[in-house]
């Protein structure tokens, strides 16, 4: 498992450039772009399990549901960062993106580092260190469980029954 | 600038806008911060990205259909006219999806940037709550409204059930006091209040305008609403007054006013900034982020090759006219290629009726159809490596016009027009 390590105000034109945003809507389009204009290096190296760190205001910029998509697509585990953009945290309970807002854990983190990340406590070690982070809220769990947003209101509507 | 900041404390008692429209629209008495409603909004916009949308829920739209035909608002104007066989598909899809569900409001290519026509149509309007699947749907707050940005996914559940959640935010109150400078816009107040609090400065949060609002016009509030993701707000407004109420009447709505949303005296805010906009200059964001404020005169020897005027935050009537005031019987600088584009048709008719665009275009500007242009950097003014825009738009990240070594810098329509006229960001007070 690597930890790709980035800065603050990561926008989403460096997660996904906007030039592709009416031509590549499906994970398979959206993985070779993915931090094309940020880290070149990522998409090619990328791997399942893998971690993002990031500054304050992560996915900040355009709604862009892409590079949500596509870092789900290619097994991000979780970007943990000092804050993330509302619409890009949105974007990410939709599609069951884990985002981690813990500050102490992205300024604690060094090169090389062992991460492990406990879910169900809300907890993140790193080296001989553990932080907490705060639990989602029900509403918010309640899309998780199913998988993310669309899965959760196809149950919805079939609990309704057709019009 | 910062004057004053008072932390939430016991003897606040009132609501803030945020709270109490979201209290409205979840049907609660009263809401906190924090907590989470569901809430029917009253219009979901979508645009050329309604193709992506649609393409998620194609079974259950068979199946279920959508929820409202007058809910959606559908506005062609990304990348218009198609520039790919890709987008042209994309469009031909949306029309058809148009056609096949009945939705009553839908704008074809021409007719405007969705955000302008979302207000211009008085599809938003004082205590409404609208959602959209664009980061500037933020701007109806300039009406009085309660605006936000959503994701396609989202857009899609919607379409489907009318409905969402939404978590009630703390609220920041924005004190503009006194009158700008001549030469200085309400783009500058803005560039300069998010290269004060940064571009993280508001996340999360409904940020309320008040002070001396009433000399700005429904146009300087749009562009004020507008850039209001830009420092992370949830939404931005200016409480309905009667400059709202003028409005309204111009587009025939005058039974659309109400102030019933308007925060309460004792409201509780997280943060009350007060700015004196006599102080403020006019400033560039530099690139690559809108936070990366400067006077403009620390940067006047910046050699630019692009300017473009227009978008959703400053493509209006009154922006063209700033623009065409420095412009009359002028040439702009030959190495400067300028780009104009009006927010609407409406817009457009106007201008051509007001003469400015005969003016831009003997200036030497190129008209471009009303739409986003190149603030997204799919078409219509892409950049070359090494190449600097100065723009009116809200964005200037790096590889946002379509080329990632290229520079964006933004600022008013005045300071764009001026730095049209030389080749180099000039400050328009020079020229006035």
């Amino acid at each position: 498992m690597k930890v790709w390590k980035y800065g603050d105000n990561i926008n989403t034109d460096m997660l996904f450039p906007g030039k592709y945003t009416y031509t590549c809507s499906v994970a398979e389009e959206i993985k070779p772009h993915l931090l094309e204009d940020l880290d070149p290096s990522f998409s090619s190296n990328v791997q399942s399990g893998d971690l993002i760190f990031a500054g304050k205001n992560f996915g900040c910029g355009s709604s862009r549901e892409q590079p949500v998509i596509g870092l789900k697509a290619v097994g991000i585990q979780a970007v943990v960062a000092e804050s993330f953009a509302r619409i890009f945290y949105r974007a990410a309970i939709n599609q069951g993106l884990l985002l981690i807002e813990c500050a102490e854990a992205v300024e604690a983190y060094q090169k090389d580092e062992t991460v492990d990340l406990d879910l169900m406590n809300g907890k993140i070690t790193i080296g001989p260190k553990t932080y907490t982070f705060p639990k989602l809220p029900k509403e918010i769990l309640a899309i998780r469980e199913v998988g993310g947003l669309l899965p959760y209101t196809r149950e919805k509507l079939k609990k309704k029954g057709c019009k | 600038m910062n004057e004053g900041v008072y932390w939430r404390g016991e003897r606040h008692m009132g609501a803030t806008f945020a709270e109490k429209l979201l209290a409205k629209y979840g049907k609660q008495d009263s809401v906190e911060p924090g907590q989470i409603v569901t809430v029917q909004p009253d219009h979901l916009l979508t645009h050329d990205n309604t193709a992506a949308i649609i393409q998620k829920i194609e079974s259950e739209l068979q199946t279920y259909g959508i929820c409202d035909p007058s809910f959606s608002l559908i506005v062609l104007d990304h990348v218009i006219p198609a520039a790919s066989e890709k987008t042209a598909t994309n469009h031909l899809r949306i029309r058809e999806f148009v056609k096949e569900f009945g939705i009553q409001h839908f704008y074809d290519v021409g007719e405007g940037v969705c955000h302008q026509l979302v207000v211009e149509k008085g599809h938003a309007t004082p205590g409404s709550l609208l959602v959209g699947s664009d980061s500037h749907t933020c701007s109806y707050g300039a009406v009085g409204a309660f605006a936000t940005g959503i994701d396609r996914t989202e857009a899609a559940s919607l379409l489907l059930t009318g409905e969402t959640w939404l978590k009630v935010p703390v609220s920041i109150q924005m004190r503009l006091k006194e009158k700008l400078s001549k030469g200085v816009t309400p783009k500058d107040i803005i560039l300069s209040i998010i290269g004060d609090i940064s571009a993280s400065g508001a996340t999360y949060c409904s940020v309320e305008f008040h002070g001396d609002v009433q000399q700005f016009t429904i146009e300087d509030r749009f562009t004020i609403a507008n850039m209001g993701v830009e420092m992370g707000a949830k939404n931005a407004v200016f409480p309905a007054d009667e400059v709202t109420e003028k409005y309204l009447k111009t587009l025939g709505l005058k039974n659309k006013m109400d102030t019933s949303c308007n925060p309460d005296p004792d409201a509780c805010y997280d943060q009350i900034i007060t700015y004196d906009i006599s102080d403020m200059e006019p400033v560039v964001a530099c690139p690559h982020t809108v936070d990366n404020v400067k006077p403009v005169q620390e940067v006047t020897s910046i050699e630019i090759q692009q300017c473009l005027l227009g978008t959703c935050t400053n493509g209006r009537l009154s922006d063209l006219h700033q623009a065409a005031s420095l412009l009359k019987g002028k040439t702009i600088h030959p190495s400067v290629r300028f780009l104009v584009i009006p927010a609407s048709r409406s817009v457009y008719l106007d201008a051509v009726e007001q003469g400015v665009i005969d003016i831009l275009s003997k200036a030497g500007a190129v008209i471009l159809p009303p739409g986003c242009g190149p603030c997204l950097g799919a078409h219509q003014g892409v950049l070359a490596p090494g190449e600097r825009c100065l723009s009116t738009a809200n964005r200037n990240f790096k590889g946002r016009m379509g080329c990632k070594e290229a520079e964006i810098y933004l600022a008013s329509p005045l300071t764009v027009a001026a730095s049209a006229l030389t080749g180099h960001i000039t400050d328009p007070r020079e020229m006035i």
